[in-house]
């Protein structure tokens, strides 16, 4: 057997190990537990960590999927039967789930979901919309309760969110239907908008009705008399066919919230920084009488976990496509015609933005891990396609010529003389998809895999820096350990590159 | 041995070979010269098929060269380049072997043909277990040449091979060169660009001008007999040092 080089090895190797060593690690959500959901933003969390609180102080054992990308990717797991329950507000189940008229009622609602298997097993009783508020004590003092009462004080000046002076169904609306006689505002940024306020620049602001920022700016919210802006109500959405005392038990947070209790929950966590599970614990303890166990913060139990999770992501979506790819190159590199095919191919998966491929995917492989490794492996593809074609097209022309005319037929010429002298450049691919990936994958976060990705969520949607290094940091040095182990295999080839350079 | 019969091969640069025929003789030298472009690496490249003609036939001994056989025709052939061809990352010795390997020789016959080559080409085991960077031009070439005839061809095809070496390395190899296929009996067929090294080295030489056969024949019918002006001045532009020495002495007189 004619030897290879250690390059040419090192990726047979690194191709066969990955998977291997990522499956190690077991897919540990727990098929009888009831699994909630949430979105990536704190109330759905709070809210999320108060239905697995619940469940458990029931005795049903239930676990909380945080923090997922967005309405997309929950509803395709709760039709994917990757999610048992979230919760979800009644304008976004018409709008975006539904796509139904916004006026359609309740009953209508619920008939429509039953269609999709889904049940609503409680309204919380809040309605996170829309609306209108003024500093407490302006409000107070020029008796303003309603949005009508804004009618007779023309004199008080708006700063809207840019969204909502364009949206058909914010500001140019509004105006029409309560005859509003004020200016056209001037559009801001939401956050700016709360200083302003504070300020006393700008007397009235939109806003969500369960921002943190109510009640931390004391704002009162001024009443939609008319009924102008659609319902937002917050309903928990459970897949049919999870267990009936499951349903029951989240049945019991029915109408437990109303939008000044929400945001002071809110508040609780975004403002004050007190952790979720806590906030939504002492809630529970205060308005069921539940007592509900919080478990304790183990970080370095979680980087642990995180980091055996983001390896899996990484190894498992570059051990499969080494495997293909490097065929993929090989192919490409024989048939020209077929290469560009190809190599066409895996350039479009490439401009396909992270988060879209990840969301396209769910439908076939629910959410969680599986679909991010599939995403991860497409992108992984490119980099080591082209530089194995490439590699293997770019040797000298007389070593290829020597080749052939020794009388190798094709495939020993490819095992014995050009996948070794390429090996540097597929190497080199492989190094920069597994670079990517290692990036990439903090993306996984949003539909569930786990890993770096989510303390860095956490971060951005608590404005937390010191959560977003917990996620970017380890990320950021296991890209360097990936590329430093790579750049320490290449080393290898030296032996006869270097020498090559040095012979005159 | 090797037969080309009305070869013709139009390459898309714009060069051609046209109705291109000429037979070798077995166990006789022969060398290919002429001009930069005239054809002479593209009738090797033809002989190891790595070019097919358009028309016209090329045969090793009675067969005709197809991409079907070309694989087991090659075995017959030995083709040693310009700059080796070596392959860097395998020793001098796994290069000179690698297709008795690949036959699934068994090892000591492997060896025994290897150590029958050293004593040919004049180098060492030690030079066996270097990397072809660790070798110096001659030697890569002794190694490229022992690669070539590792399964004993009947037939050797050599594209200038010496033409990447300095004169002292070059001078020296000629002469073994010459040796070499004197002792061999082998048919070589050579291209050069030197018509010095081509009467030295071969018996019988082929001149090309612009893909056609000019004149063929020994470097004494060349030189006394050229077929037109052109064989006459390819001929005569060979610089002797006599020559440039008595120039020189004309150009100096005057001062």
């Amino acid at each position: 057997m004619t030897r290879c080089t250690p390059a040419f090895r090192a990726c047979v190797a690194l191709a066969l190990l990955l998977p291997a060593l990522a499956a190690g690690q077991a897919d540990e959500r727990d098929s009888s537990r009831v699994v909630i959901g949430s979105k990536a933003f704190t109330e759905s969390v709070i809210l999320g960590e108060m239905m697995t609180g619940l469940l458990e102080s029931e005795g049903i054992p239930a676990m909380h999927w945080r923090e997922l990308g967005g309405t997309r990717v929950l509803w395709n797991g709760l039709q994917a039967g990757d999610i048992d329950a979230y919760v979800e507000y009644t304008g976004t189940i018409l709008l975006e789930i539904l796509r139904e008229d916004a006026a359609t009622d309740d009953s209508r609602i619920e008939g429509l979901l039953a269609e999709q298997g889904v049940g609503i097993a409680a309204r919380l009783g809040f309605n996170n919309t829309y609306v209108l508020g003024m500093r407490e004590a302006d409000a107070e003092a020029l008796g303003i309760r309603r949005i009508s009462d804004l009618r007779v004080h023309p004199e008080l000046k708006f700063g809207l969110s840019n969204e909502f002076v364009s949206r058909a169904d914010g500001w140019p609306g509004l105006r029409a239907a309560y005859h509003l006689p004020h200016p056209e505002p001037r559009g801001l940024q939401h956050d700016l908008a709360y200083r302003g306020l504070a300020s006393r620049d700008i007397d009235v602001i939109d806003l969500y009705s369960t921002d943190p920022e109510i009640e931390y700016y004391k704002l009162s919210r001024l009443e939609d008399d008319l009924g102008y802006f659609p319902r937002y109500d917050a309903v928990i959405l459970y897949r049919r066919g999870l267990r009936g005392d499951a349903v029951a038990a989240l049945g019991r947070l029915e109408g437990v919230l109303d939008e000044n209790s929400m945001s002071v929950l809110n508040a609780a966590v975004k403002i004050e920084g007190r952790p979720a599970p806590t906030v939504a614990a002492a809630f529970l303890s205060e308005r069921l009488g539940t007592d509900v166990t919080v478990r304790s913060d183990d970080r370095l139990g979680r980087f642990v976990d995180r980091s055996l999770e983001h390896l899996r992501l990484v190894g498992i979506s570059l051990g499969a496509a080494i495997l293909i790819a490097i065929p993929l190159g090989i192919l490409a590199y024989l048939w020209p015609r077929l290469g560009e095919v190809v190599l066409a191919a895996t350039s479009v998966v490439q401009t396909i933005p992270a988060l879209a491929l990840l969301v396209l995917l769910i439908p076939w492989f629910g959410i969680g891990a599986k679909p991010a490794i599939v995403a991860l492996f497409l992108f992984s593809l490119l980099p080591i396609v082209r530089n194995t074609q490439a590699g293997l097209r770019n040797l000298p022309p007389d070593i290829r010529e020597s080749a052939i005319a020794l009388g190798l037929p094709t495939h020993a010429r490819l095992r014995l003389v050009e996948l070794p002298l390429a090996g540097h450049s597929i190497l080199a691919g492989i190094k920069t998809a597994a670079v990517i990936n290692v990036g990439t994958a903090t993306l996984g976060a949003l539909i569930g895999a786990g890993g770096y990705g989510e303390p860095i969520l956490t971060g951005i949607r608590l404005d937390d820096m010191g959560l977003i290094f917990e996620g970017a940091i380890p990320a950021a040095i296991l890209a360097l350990l990936v590329q430093g182990a790579f750049e320490l295999v290449e080393r290898r080839w030296i032996s006869w590159e270097g020498a090559t350079r040095s012979t005159p | 041995m090797l037969t080309f019969e009305e070869v013709t091969l139009r390459l898309p640069e714009g060069f051609a070979l046209e109705h291109l025929s000429f037979a070798l003789e077995p166990g006789r030298t022969t060398a290919l010269v002429g001009p930069s472009g005239c054809g002479k690496s593209t009738v090797l490249r033809l002989a190891v098929a790595l070019l097919l003609p358009q028309s016209g036939r090329v045969s090793i001994g009675s067969q005709a060269l197809t991409p079907r056989n070309a694989n087991l025709l090659r075995h017959h052939l030995g083709y040693v380049l310009q700059e080796g061809g070596l392959f860097p990352h395998m020793t001098a010795g796994e290069n000179v072997t690698l297709m008795a390997r690949h036959l699934r020789w068994d090892a000591s016959r492997v060896h025994a043909r290897l150590t029958e080559l050293l004593a040919l080409i004049h180098l060492t085991p030690d030079h066996m277990a270097r990397r072809p960077a660790e070798l110096s031009g001659g030697e890569r070439q002794r190694v490229s040449l022992a690669r070539a005839l590792m399964l004993d061809p009947a037939l050797l095809l050599l594209d200038e091979p010496l033409g990447a070496l300095d004169p002292i390395v070059r001078h020296e190899l000629q002469r073994e060169l010459r040796q070499l296929f004197r002792a061999l009996q082998k048919s070589v067929l050579l291209v050069t660009h030197d018509i010095a090294e081509a009467g030295y080295l071969a018996d019988d030489l082929i001149l090309m001008r612009d893909g056609r056969i000019v004149q063929r024949g020994s470097l004494k019918e060349l030189v006394e007999a050229p077929a037109d002006a052109f064989v006459g001045a390819f001929v005569a532009a060979q610089r002797q040092l006599a020559e440039v020495l008595s120039e020189d002495e004309a150009l100096a007189e005057p001062a």
